[in-house]
């Protein structure tokens, strides 16, 4: 329900902060090469604002570090209602390999309600429009979670029932 | 200077258009681009190597019961590195070009699981990697031989209780 509220407050752009909470810089360098003329995210709308108070989505890069956890939940906070989260890298959707690291409290959607997640290390220009394109309705998400089975009398694998 | 301003805009329309018609047009990937690892549970053997070698340590292994060995993938947290796709004896993990991985549903969409039908040790009763294919045909499920002590049915049974 809070998807289609969104689909229908988000008519035409987004505008986009984008916070780096610990990153390593190269989610930060694919999202700016995602706005060059050659990938041109603004022809979706999407813009880069300097202030949160201006901005309908927050983009999170990093594993977000211990120490910059308030500072991110008054980000949060400062972003205007209806907001989007989007999480962008391994780092902020799963952790990353510092997911169990002291210093580090493991992925985004441990802090925010994360809506829509870009993996990749770092996800390339394209993965970063297509999961744009998700959250704009122009694309269908492509990926789901596996589980198959080996089987000792037949030769392929069956898929296994989860609870 | 309105004249230079003139060839500029018309210097700017010769390259045409430069951007990428994606995602309403396909790209693949060009170069040796490393997607997301896929592994073929028919060819798994369960050894482990890529568990061990995982620099995210995503890959978990848990032998559920005595001859299956489940091998869960958090794939949220996966950095792309092929060093599992190096390691695999069989060839099981590939790196394919797949790029497109972006969910709105949450993590979960990016786990994997994959269950082996092992061999079981008869000794510790631990799933262990069959020492060839051959036996892992020959043997399927847990062996269940008969009792024999040394002596019992024997007939020089008379010689043994004394």
């Amino acid at each position: 329900m809070f998807k289609e509220l969104c689909a229908k407050a988000f008519p035409k752009s987004l505008w986009v902060y984008h916070c780096n909470v610990g990153a390593c810089n190269g989610c930060d360098i694919e999202v700016i090469d995602v706005l060059t003329p050659y990938y041109d995210a603004e022809r979706f709308g999407i813009k880069l604002v300097a202030s949160p108070r201006h901005a309908d989505v927050l983009l999170v890069c990093g594993p977000v570090t211990r120490q910059v956890v308030p500072a991110l939940k008054r980000l949060y906070d400062a972003v205007p209602h209806p907001k989007l989260v989007l999480a962008i890298g391994s780092c902020a959707v799963g952790g990353g390999i510092w997911f169990d690291s002291y210093n580090v409290v493991g992925g985004a959607d441990t802090i925010l309600p994360v809506d829509y997640y870009i993996p990749g290390c770092p996800p390339r220009p394209e993965a970063i429009l297509h999961g744009v394109a998700v959250a704009l309705g122009l694309a269908e998400k492509d990926i789901e979670s596996v589980h198959l089975k080996q089987l000792p009398d037949r030769p392929e694998s069956v898929p296994v029932e989860v609870e | 200077m309105i004249a230079s301003k003139l060839k500029e805009a018309i210097l700017s329309l010769r390259p045409g258009r430069v951007t990428l018609k994606y995602p309403f047009a396909p790209h693949d990937p060009e170069g040796d681009f490393r997607g997301y690892p896929e592994i073929d549970t028919d060819k798994c053997i369960g050894c482990g190597g890529c568990a061990a070698v995982c620099p995210a340590r995503l890959i978990m292994i848990q032998d559920i019961d005595q001859n299956t060995r489940r091998i869960v993938r958090l794939l949220e947290r996966c950095i792309f590195c092929g060093r599992c796709a190096d390691v695999c004896p069989e060839d099981a993990i590939t790196m394919t070009k797949r790029f497109e991985l972006s969910t709105d549903s949450g993590r979960e969409d990016m786990e994997s699981e994959c269950q082996v039908f092992m061999a079981t040790c008869q000794r510790c009763g631990r799933c262990y990697e069959p020492p060839s294919a051959l036996d892992k045909i020959m043997k399927p499920g847990l062996r269940n031989d008969e009792v024999k002590r040394g002596g019992q049915d024997s007939p020089y049974k008379h010689i043994s209780s004394e």
